[in-house]
């Protein structure tokens, strides 16, 4: 479905040049849910805004179902972290949600149908005349994905989405985003520097390594669905793959990767 | 800060207007000198000349003069400042000749006006206009190029059109900065009002004010100040309440963002 | 950086072609371009050049006049009157705008006044002026200084009350007195506020003399354009306002670099910079 084709970023030109992003190869299929998961200042952000055309890249290319991605794709969603700049002050939740409708043209009974559904997806019927400054950071995140999820994308990019709510929030969000991941059938793609969300909510984790920033592994996450913050998390594997990503970040350029099964035994067995 | 200051500060902010405002009328009224009649005499002749003897010949003219000067600077300056303010070529090459016409100050413009229009209502209306425009015209280029980049990539990811995206996130995001350029562009277009009709005119407060110096009527000098005085505070306050009005969402945003 | 600008550069690098006109032509280009318009406008009489002569014209006379002492002459009276009404003014807001603005019943008490007096256009007391101090160099002084009183009170208002209420607290728990306060806290954080009212104040100050000179006459470059005016020296009118032009940018870049130097690490007062009360 989405491809990152031999994908670099170089900020600037000449002695002053820096690159962003050296070489990315990934890709990622219908419906799935993939996290993009890396240190602190290893060019996701950049990264996320080549795959959404805000950006247009140095080299290589971004191709959306073969075709490539020059500029912000019809069939594409984003999120951004700072909810609480990317949400409009000046309009009400339903109207930030219709907004980007405007584009579709459609029926105006068939865009409310499409705001309310998104809204209720998120539950927060009961605020869709409020401004966004009148709710809490949570709930204005909760409003830049409905708003997201009403433009109907068929692949829904997330930048750090949850990175700015605290803990208990944070963990409602997660659960909340895979199950209207379920009920829309859209593909995500979840840039996060936290590694227990990505292994909790992802199909495939994409690990990448910094300066300059390439994809050290990919990996499958074969956790049973649905996932459950108490369950999923104390299952063994969880605990064995959430080790193997964090060694994964860890370990230097060249070095070989450890197998995988050998460090899920280290981390399974009982001490 | 303690309940009883709270109070005393509630109490003083009646009492100590209200008390000038006393000492004023008694000084007023017990000194000779021609110039500063009791303040008694400046508001009986206000009644008898503003309420409303020379209001449809010398107030509402003037009126009518501010509003269109005024109301043409905030069309002009908010529609080039928006052009200009998502330019930056644009911004670049219009920066010197912008930066020379506002310093020009004002009053020197008058004898322009005269001679190129002449002395009639759209010299009046081309001055005000040309002065208030300025401030709006900046203040709005700032704004327009200052709009929150991660509204202006969600605009681009949702393929917000041109005009969507000009009119309903950059005009909104650069209102606060509009409305202080406009708050000031009304303080400016009375006084232009004032200095025009001054120079050039045959009615109008400003002409009316300086009239009644040059004839020594020195009550009705003082009530045409008192009324420009009242003019200024309800135009200031005026613009402050439609602010208050259409930025509703800016100063909830504002607060909720300071905590 | 602009969307639009950086959609337009996108274009641009990928058609492999770089802009014909750099940046730093730009202003000259269009500075250049609006003085050959007018030139234009008025050579083919589409403008009358009666009352708007060709640009040139306005620069030959504007030359010729540099070389005379009546130039100068008035520049200075007119620096004079804006000079002594900036500087009198100051005098006095500053220190009343300290005091007030960090008693909070004082404050409270005269805020009513303050939000009365300060909206009244200052020009409406140029009758009053004219009949107390008569046409001369006072009555231009006392207008701009009125003027300015207000726009320097307020901001230096704006400054004593944007304290960082954590800061006083800070230096109260150490220990300092209520003057050591005023010294070490206060006024630091006011600074830039009353930079940036002194800019706006200058402004006013300049706009007030001038003022003076045209309506009631006091001699200065106001009184010089409506004699030239009046005299249907034309060219000259013209050069006089494009001097006076200078002389207000000249000042107002002045300010603004000392303002910039003051307040470079302070954030909050680089939004509503322009705003410019008069």
């Amino acid at each position: 479905m989405l491809q990152v084709d031999h994908l670099k970023k170089t900020y600037g030109a000449g002695d002053d040049a820096v690159e962003a992003i050296g070489d990315l190869f990934f890709e990622v299929g219908e419906k799935e849910f993939v996290c993009v998961v890396g240190p602190s200042g290893c060019g996701k952000t950049t990264l996320l805004k080549c795959m959404s055309g805000l950006l247009p890249p140095t080299a290589g290319e971004v191709r959306l179902r073969d075709e490539r991605v020059d500029g912000p794709p019809e069939k594409m969603a984003l999120v951004f972290q700072e909810y609480s700049r990317s949400l409009f002050p000046w309009m009400t939740v339903r109207q930030n949600v219709a907004f980007p409708l405007r584009r579709k043209r459609l029926p105006k009974a068939e865009a409310g149908e499409l705001v309310e559904h998104a809204v209720r997806s998120v539950d927060l019927t009961r605020f869709l005349d409020r401004y966004p400054w009148e709710l809490s950071g949570g709930m204005q995140q909760r409003v830049a994905i409905a708003r997201a999820l009403a433009y109907q994308p068929e692949i829904l990019l997330m930048d750090e989405p949850f990175a700015s709510v605290d803990a208990q929030t944070r963990a409602d969000l997660e659960d909340l985003i895979l199950e209207v991941r379920r009920e829309y059938g859209v593909t995500v793609v979840f840039v996060t520097h936290d590694i227990d969300e990505s292994v909790y909510l992802s199909d495939r984790i994409v690990v990448l390594r910094p300066s300059p920033t390439e994809v050290q592994e990919v990996l499958d996450v074969d956790l049973p669905e649905p996932r459950d913050q108490v369950e999923t998390k104390e299952l063994p594997e969880f605990a064995s793959l959430r080790a193997y990503v964090y060694r994964s970040i860890k370990r230097k350029q060249g070095e070989a990767p450890a197998q995988r099964e050998a460090a899920s035994a280290a981390e399974s067995t009982p001490a | 800060m303690t309940r009883r200051t709270r109070l005393l500060a509630a109490a003083l902010e009646v009492i100590v207007p209200l008390a000038a405002l006393a000492v004023l009328w008694v000084w007023s009224a017990n000194q000779s000198s021609y110039y500063y009649p009791p303040l008694s005499d400046v508001l009986s002749t206000f009644n008898d000349t503003w309420i409303f003897e020379r209001f449809g010949s010398d107030v509402v003219p003037s009126l009518l003069r501010m509003a269109a000067g005024f109301s043409i600077a905030v069309v002009l300056g908010v529609a080039f400042g928006l052009v200009l303010g998502r330019s930056r070529r644009a911004r670049i090459g219009a920066t010197p000749i912008i930066e020379f016409l506002r310093a020009i100050p004002p009053p020197a413009l008058l004898p322009f006006g005269i001679l190129v229009i002449g002395v009639g209502n759209s010299m009046k209306v081309f001055i005000i206009a040309f002065v208030c425009v300025w401030p709006v015209l900046l203040n709005t280029i700032d704004g327009a190029a200052g709009v929150d980049p991660t509204l202006e990539d969600t605009t681009r990811v949702y393929g917000i059109g041109r005009r969507d995206s000009l009119l309903r996130v950059i005009l909104p995001a650069a209102g606060p900065q509009i409305f202080a350029g406009v708050r000031t562009a009304v303080s400016l277009a009375l006084i232009l009002m004032v200095i025009s009709e001054m120079v050039a005119s045959t009615n109008g407060i400003g002409y009316f004010v300086l009239q009644a110096q040059r004839s020594f009527a020195i009550p009705e000098m003082w009530s045409g100040i008192l009324l420009l005085g009242i003019l200024g505070y309800l135009l200031n306050g005026a613009v402050v309440l439609v602010e208050r009005r259409v930025l509703r969402w800016h100063r909830g945003a504002r607060a909720s963002a300071l905590g | 950086m602009t969307s639009t600008a950086a959609r337009l550069r996108g274009r641009r690098a990928r058609s492999g072609r770089r802009p014909r006109v750099p940046d730093w032509a730009l202003p000259w280009l269009s500075v250049l371009g609006v003085l050959a318009l007018f030139e234009f406008l008025s050579r083919t009489e589409i403008i009358s050049s009666d009352s708007f002569p060709p640009v040139s014209q306005m620069l030959a006379t504007l030359w010729d006049h540099l070389g005379t002492s009546a130039l100068w002459e008035a520049i200075g009276q007119t620096l004079e009157g804006w000079a002594l009404g900036l500087g009198i003014a100051a005098a006095l807001a500053i220190p009343i705008g300290i005091v007030v603005g960090s008693s909070f019943l004082m404050y409270r008490s005269l805020r009513g006044i303050i939000e009365f007096l300060r909206p009244i256009p200052s020009v409406a007391l140029i009758p009053l002026a004219i009949l107390i101090y008569g046409s001369g160099l006072e009555s231009k002084v006392f207008l701009a200084a009125f003027a300015s009183f207000w726009v320097l009170l307020v901001q230096t208002l704006y400054g004593v009350q944007d304290v960082d209420p954590v800061a006083t607290d800070t230096a109260r728990s150490f220990g300092f007195s209520r003057i050591q306060r005023l010294w070490r806290v206060t006024l630091p954080s006011a600074v830039p506020y009353i930079a940036t009212g002194v800019r706006m104040a200058s402004t006013v100050a300049l706009i007030l003399s001038v003022t003076a000179e045209l309506v009631i006459g006091s001699p200065g470059l106001g009184r010089a354009i409506n004699i030239a005016r009046s005299g249907g020296n034309v060219e000259l009118m013209y050069a006089l306002i494009i001097v006076t032009g200078l002389l207000g940018w000249f000042l107002n870049e002045i300010f603004a670099r000392a303002e910039r130097r003051v307040l470079h690490w302070h954030p909050s007062q680089r939004s509503g910079r322009r705003t410019e009360p008069a």
